[in-house]
């Protein structure tokens, strides 16, 4: 273990450690912990100033209460899960299929798909943003979820290719060989042999697709506008503009806005750290 | 995987009246598999990206017909202030954000400790980056504000200040990475931490017996075995400098007097705002900016290659 450790250090060490890493954490989330105080105070103290002092009245009650029931903000919250589920569902369950098919089977140009997938996962937005917009003004779905989801759908199985296939690699490949030689066929193995033993990853994939699709900020710009369509990262930015000075109103809303991620990751930690290590650790 | 072949040809001496279709299922099974991700990613981000290439010739407002002029808009990039701007901006955030990779490392050392309460502490040093960027940027925002951020109160406690950073043409680029480095620097915290956990614990106390401690260990010992991580922190964070889009929107919309723009902001502007509907030109921009991602993404792809050689 690096560094050595603390319970072999001198006492005066450790007690220094055990204050250091709350006063270290408290300094690195001091931002959010400002946003958090100032969604709990009353208009009155932004206007006479007291932004850092404590709330002179508790009013995180009546904040978040005019958010979920004096704005948009509960329509922006459904059509973020509106676009966010079917993209998690729809990217993991192709990726499933195209993770197979190239972690089991060897044929010409396997590797080139791959890669494909690959690169196409980190290609900068903007290469793809005219065309894209182009092509979903074409097919009707300009401003719409499902122009949403099926693109994030596509872009996505880029990143979920690449990490499906790397874990089938991992896997025992004798299961898949004993199945062969026992005569199953293809779709039933990848059905009951290999998908079942995907648990993990498709757990994984789905907490980090959610987190990703959840905060995506741009496409929901270039392929949406309005709240009838637009998901919570677009409309915070809509709130912003109605309730600039109401930094109470805004911290409320943001909070909320940030949340759904948030508890994902608690809930789901393992998972999705196992995702977002992949390949770090060998 | 290369007994493939074999197991085919047994499966086939089975059963001399197989189909055709069951001697073949194995060539074309993973055809089937691939064929529904193949088709929706070529059509929504392979094609893309040629048709951004041809458009970059063309000048086109996205409603009429597009007009052909060779390279006409590159040429037009060369002489244009604005693209400077952001091409020497994103050199900035491509520079700086690699800072997150030795902080990151920094305070995984710090945290890889098992003290009570210690893995609560990591999940919530990890917070900055399941938080959205436009609420990244918006907090921040509020961070700067000249008149009340918390920024000057604490300049102000050392004698300092104020300091308009989002409104100081030379100081926005860097307080806008400063921003985009706290969630980054906690993806590379946890690379890092789970890669120390893998840190073999036989090597560290031998060389902690052959006398090396500290900064020694640390760089001789320690950061050789991480390789995997770092390099994978190399990646992504690579691929945010050049993304970088949402927290300068946020933050600044590209101002003041586009000192913050990079080139992903400056395409979408030029292509997508009031400022005129350019979509040849803003393809342009994109181009440039995908040639320049290319060179990180074959290396990239390079060395998976090369791991995937000593695979099976």
């Amino acid at each position: 273990m690096f560094p050595k450790p603390i319970q072999n250090s001198s006492r005066g060490w450790q007690a220094t450690y055990q204050a250091l890493v709350p006063t270290a954490l408290v300094l690195w989330l001091l931002p959010l912990i400002a946003v958090a105080i100032f969604s709990i105070k009353p208009d009155v103290d932004f206007t006479t100033g007291n932004y850092w002092g404590m709330p002179s009245s508790f009013e995180g009650a009546s904040n978040y209460g005019k958010v979920f029931f004096g704005s948009d903000m509960p329509r922006y919250l459904l059509n973020s899960v509106l676009i966010t589920v079917p993209t998690v569902i729809g990217a993991v369950a192709l990726s499933c299929m195209t993770g197979f098919a190239l972690g089991v089977y060897k044929f010409r140009g396997n590797l080139l798909l791959f890669f494909m997938f690959v690169a196409g996962n980190f290609v900068p937005f903007q290469i793809l943003m005219v065309p894209v917009r182009d092509l979903t003004l074409d097919m009707g779905l300009y401003n719409t979820k499902t122009g949403l989801v099926l693109f994030h759908i596509a872009f996505q199985t880029g990143f979920c290719t690449l990490f499906m296939r790397n874990f089938i690699r991992a896997l025992p490949f004798e299961l898949i060989e004993a199945a062969r030689v026992e005569g199953v066929a293809e779709w039933r193995i990848f059905w009951f042999v290999v998908l079942p033993l995907m648990k993990p990853a498709i757990a994984a994939l789905s907490v980090l697709i959610f987190t990703f699709i959840w905060n995506d900020y741009f496409w929901a710009v270039v392929l949406t506008q309005g709240a009838e369509s637009q998901p919570v990262t677009a409309g915070i930015t809509s709130f912003n503009a109605q309730y600039r000075a109401a930094y109470h109103l805004m911290s409320a809303g943001s909070i909320v806005a940030a949340l759904p991620p948030v508890a994902m990751f608690f809930l789901m930690q393992r998972h999705f750290i196992a995702g977002l290590t992949l390949g770090a650790v060998k | 995987m290369n007994l493939a072949p074999e197991t085919r040809s047994s499966a086939s001496a089975s059963g001399s009246r197989d189909s055709w279709l069951r001697r073949n299922r194995q060539t074309l099974a993973p055809w089937l598999f691939l064929a529904p991700g193949v088709i929706f990613f070529l059509f929504y981000v392979i094609f893309p990206i040629v048709q951004s290439f041809n458009l970059s010739f063309y000048r086109w407002d996205g409603l009429g017909d597009p007009q052909f002029v060779g390279m006409e808009n590159y040429r037009e990039l060369m002489d244009d202030r604005a693209f400077e701007v952001s091409l020497w901006n994103n050199l900035k955030w491509l520079l700086l954000y690699l800072l997150a990779i030795p902080a990151g490392l920094f305070i995984a050392l710090f945290l890889n400790q098992t003290v009570t309460g210690i893995r609560l502490y990591k999940s919530l040093f990890f917070f900055p980056f399941v938080i959205s960027q436009v609420v990244v940027g918006l907090v921040f925002s509020w961070f700067y504000d000249p008149t009340f951020g918390l920024l000057n109160q604490v300049l102000g406690w050392v004698g300092l200040g104020p300091l308009n950073v989002l409104g100081d043409p030379t100081l926005v680029t860097y307080g806008i990475i400063a921003a985009g480095l706290w969630p980054q620097t906690a993806y590379c915290m946890i690379l890092y931490l789970t890669g120390l956990n893998a840190v073999d614990p036989e090597q560290v106390e031998a060389a902690r017996l052959d006398g090396a401690k500290g900064a020694k260990m640390l760089w001789y010992v320690i950061i050789p075995q991480l390789r995997p991580a770092t390099f994978v922190a190399f990646v992504v964070t690579i691929i945010g400098a050049l993304r970088s889009f949402d927290l300068i929107s946020i933050m600044t919309n590209g101002g003041p007097f586009g000192s913050s723009r990079v080139l992903s902001f400056y395409m979408f502007e030029k292509a997508l705002s009031e400022y005129g509907f350019r979509m040849g030109y803003g393809a342009a921009i994109a181009v440039v900016l995908f040639l320049i991602m290319l060179c990180f993404i074959a290396y990239f792809l390079w060395s998976m290659y090369q791991d995937d050689k000593g695979g099976r």
